[in-house]
């Protein structure tokens, strides 16, 4: 059982929440990494879980999770309080982001959620001394989460809404494309958000060679390589994205294939969600 | 010729006593035990018939030399709670291995009614003692004096569980650390509940943990600690790697990433460990095909076809490339899936699992086959026959073509010497391998094999433990 030390709901629209929470996971906190992740189990009749590690504290045996509520898991979590436990919390699995190199000049792109998740990693690209261009993407500025932290690390930092809400009207592409199209030298991009945000990411740095990482959310059961459920087709071959991954070249990955895969099991999950909904009250 | 002495009527060959099932038709949409087991009654005709040889040959069929001879006497005087503690001085797992053992090959195939007869079904009458010996309340053996060493296992299947057993046994201070939030290891994820109740796995582990050893679950070695670190860190002064073999294999073709295929151990982990079988009340959900086609002729086929039945396919089928005498499940579940209708498409191979535009699966592309030269095995080897190909119809793809082991601790693990298969060596006779203090067994030394040999492996490095922390 792992206690949550702090709950901080970071975005709210419409019940759409986004929610930061700390656990007390002291052996996790010793060795976790930026880019690296957990698996968390609710409760017993839970279905495991993959979270990225947000943040973490060494010291005081904390990590930090960034989650938002899209069925029934990440609704059930989000009714855990401060002081209430988590029953399974399983990490730190999967390789950590090659951020503690320098590069030159890296673009760390956030999209929603995703924000949240690029954050350590981009302050790890940082403090190897890296020059740090951070986008901040959202649907609209309600939704944006992570912008003080991101504006307190970067060089230069942009945000983008879709419906032109807060900071630039568009898609994280767009600044993207604009900063390439200036003629700035990136060595290196990083971006984590929705499938179709980072695969227009990679799209769009294709042309130019430029190295994309993309943090890949594929369906996961054990996150330890034993189930294969998060196979993903990277340069025409299988990876297993909790062991080979979750990040890997943006311009080698097969995203329509990963969005398929990522609603083999929509039905069940509306079911799930319906079911808990009856339950909860809409909670 | 007509002194000719008169022909002693040989009796006809008698056959086991059979032991009482569900219905096929109405097991193979439900997930409750098939095999009933034996009554006393039962037990006890059963056990008379045996020979009780002054040579016993069924001894030495057991991997782990379980005392059958004098299990069975014990049997035949009614003292079931006595042979049960009579198994159990070699095998911790009776209630497990009765059930899952593959029988055949092992302890019957050696029993010398066996040559004339059916062979006494050491099997039943293990899994009856064990059962009834569980359900009367099992008194703990007493535990030598602590020796003041503390011994670390990686994996809670059956090889740590057993060297666990046999080490707190021999005073040791023992914990398991275990990746998942349940402990069993394929006994708990794989094999389904209607062949291997969940309960009785539940129930040999906290048997371990009455004894004193201590289960870390949701620690996954390698990831959040080292072996290296358990050592020379948290004062491990050795330690036993039963990691298995659980990475799971595809096959080299066309349609492995399709949305409806699945490795059986991603199947059969929803279903088991997670109680997907149970959605929604559980929250893990597992799809299920009309026409299911299951990749393989092993245990975990069988599994994962009955378990497919059971989850409502229509059709399912085991595709398998040899013929049916060289499919290496336990008899007992191949013909348990044949009854309940799982259908044997053999000698045949896929060749490509064939999609639609949103990555479903739309069919199977497979070629014939048919044997030919024995190969290295002694098995004859299955060649295509040019021009055979067709589709079969289906909708779900399982692929249980074996597993191999997982390289999460071999590759965090410095100077351990692992095979090119990626298993890890050992030296035979104490189990420990190329690093000192480090021992490893089961399916991440053999690859892929079997519950009892995994036991085997855990008990002779507990032997070689106690000999290595002697004399250290
Ligand atoms: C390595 C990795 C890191 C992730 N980090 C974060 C994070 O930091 N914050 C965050 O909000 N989300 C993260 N996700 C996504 C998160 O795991 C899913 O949103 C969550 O599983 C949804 O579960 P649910 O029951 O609430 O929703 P459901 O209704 O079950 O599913 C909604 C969608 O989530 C995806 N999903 C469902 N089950 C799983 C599963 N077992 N594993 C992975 N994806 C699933 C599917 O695409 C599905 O369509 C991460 C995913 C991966 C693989
Ligand atoms: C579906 C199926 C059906 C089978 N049916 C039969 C049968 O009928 N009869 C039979 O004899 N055999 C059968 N087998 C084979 C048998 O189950 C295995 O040979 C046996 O379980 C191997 O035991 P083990 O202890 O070596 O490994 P496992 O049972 O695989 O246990 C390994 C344990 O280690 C844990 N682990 C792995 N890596 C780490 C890590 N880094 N840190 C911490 N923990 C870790 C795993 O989570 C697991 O719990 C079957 C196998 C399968 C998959
Ligand atoms: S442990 Fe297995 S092989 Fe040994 S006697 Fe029992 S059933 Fe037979
Ligand atoms: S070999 Fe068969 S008949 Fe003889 S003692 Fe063993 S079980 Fe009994
Ligand atoms: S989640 Fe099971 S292999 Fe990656």
């Amino acid at each position: 059982m792992y206690e949550i030390t702090k709950k901080k709901v970071l975005a709210n629209v419409g019940g759409a929440r986004t929610t930061l929470m700390v656990v007390k996971a002291p052996d996790v906190a010793r060795v976790c990494l930026p880019g690296q992740f957990v698996m968390i189990r609710v409760n017993e009749t839970g279905e495991r879980i993959p979270l990225t590690v947000a943040d973490f504290d060494r010291d005081r045996g904390e990590v930090t999770i960034v989650f938002q509520e899209v069925g029934k898991t990440t609704k059930l979590l989000g009714t855990l309080e401060e002081g209430e436990f988590i029953q399974d919390f399983v990490g730190p699995l999967g390789k950590a982001t090659p951020a503690d190199k320098k590069y030159g000049t890296v673009v760390a792109i956030g999209g929603g959620c995703g924000s949240a998740i690029a954050y350590p990693v981009a302050r790890a690209f940082k403090d190897a001394g890296n020059y740090l261009i951070t986008i901040n993407g959202a649907r609209s500025m309600d939704f944006l989460i992570y912008r003080d932290e991101m504006k307190s690390i970067s060089d230069e930092w942009y945000e983008t809404t879709d419906d032109g809400s807060c900071g630039v009207h568009g898609f994280v592409t767009t600044v993207l494309a604009d900063l390439i199209e200036k003629g700035r030298d990136i060595d290196l991009v990083f971006a984590v958000g929705p499938v179709p945000m980072m695969k227009f990411v990679a799209k769009t740095t294709e042309s130019k060679g430029i190295h994309t990482i993309v943090s890949l959310n594929s369906i996961m059961v054990d996150g330890t390589g034993m189930c294969g459920a998060c196979r993903v087709s990277v340069g025409g071959q299988m990876k297993f994205s909790c062991v080979d991954g979750p990040e890997f070249d943006g311009h080698q990955v097969d995203f329509d294939e990963l969005m398929r895969r990522l609603e083999a099991y929509k039905e069940k999950e509306a079911i799930s969600l319906e079911e808990w909904e009856k339950q909860a009250g809409g909670r | 010729m007509a002194d000719e002495k008169p022909k002693r009527k040989r009796k006809p060959p008698t056959k086991k006593v059979p032991m009482p099932e569900q219905d096929p038709d109405v097991r193979r949409r439900n997930f409750e035990e098939v095999a009933l087991g034996y009554t006393a009654e039962q037990a006890i005709e059963e056990a008379m018939k045996c020979l009780q040889c002054r040579n016993p040959k069924c001894i030495s069929g057991c991997p782990v030399e379980v005392p059958i001879k004098q299990f069975v006497e014990l049997v035949q005087e009614g003292k079931f709670v006595e042979a049960a503690m009579k198994i159990k001085e070699t095998n911790s797992l009776p209630a497990v291995c009765g059930r899952v053992c593959p029988q055949e090959t092992q302890c019957e195939a050696s029993c010398i009614y066996g040559i004339r007869n059916e062979p006494i079904a050491i099997g039943r009458l293990e899994r009856f003692v064990a059962d009834f010996a569980r359900q009367k309340g099992e008194d703990l053996p007493e535990l030598p004096p602590k020796i003041g060493k503390k011994v670390a296992v990686i994996g809670c299947g059956p090889a740590g569980l057993t060297c666990a057993g046999d080490l707190i046994l021999l005073g040791y201070d023992v914990t398991i650390f275990e990746a998942f939030h349940k402990g069993g290891g394929v006994l708990q994820y794989g094999i389904p509940e209607f062949r291997l109740p969940k309960d009785i796995v539940d129930a040999e582990i906290e048997y371990l943990q009455r004894l004193g050893v201590d289960i870390k679950y949701n620690f996954v070695i390698g990831k959040i600690r080292t072996i290296k670190e358990l050592m020379e860190v948290d004062g491990y002064e050795a330690v036993f790697i039963g990691s298995g073999a659980g990475a799971p294999n595809f096959m080299h073709i066309e349609g492995m990433n399709l949305v409806d295929v699945f490795s059986a151990n991603e199947f059969l982990t929803r279903v088991n460990l997670m109680k997907g079988y149970r959605f929604p009340e559980y929250d893990t959900p597992v799809n299920i095909g009309n026409k299911v086609a299951v990749i393989g002729g092993g245990n975990v086929a069988m599994d994962a076809a009955r378990t497919s039945l059971r989850l409502g396919a229509e059709e399912v089928y085991i595709v398998y490339r040899r013929a049916r005498e060289q499919m290496p499940a336990r008899a007992e579940e191949i013909h348990h899936a044949e009854e309940e209708g799982v259908q044997f498409k053999l000698l045949m191979n896929p060749v490509e699992v064939l999609g639609d535009g949103a990555k479903h699966v739309i069919g199977m592309k497979c070629i014939r086959m048919e044997l030919g030269e024995p190969d290295a095995s002694g098995r004859r080897r299955p060649v295509p026959i040019p021009n055979s190909e067709f589709v079969l119809d289906v909708d779900m793809v399982i692929v249980a073509i074996g597993n191999s082991p997982n390289p999460i601790i071999p590759s965090t693990t410095p100077g351990l010497s692992v095979s090119k298969w990626g298993t890890i060596e050992i030296d035979e006779e104490t189990g420990m391998t190329t690093v000192p203090g480090v021992f490893a067994g089961g399916d991440i030394v053999t690859g892929a094999a079997t519950v009892i040999s995994a036991m085997g492996a855990g008990k002779r490095a507990a032997r070689g433990i106690h000999e290595y922390l002697s004399k250290n």
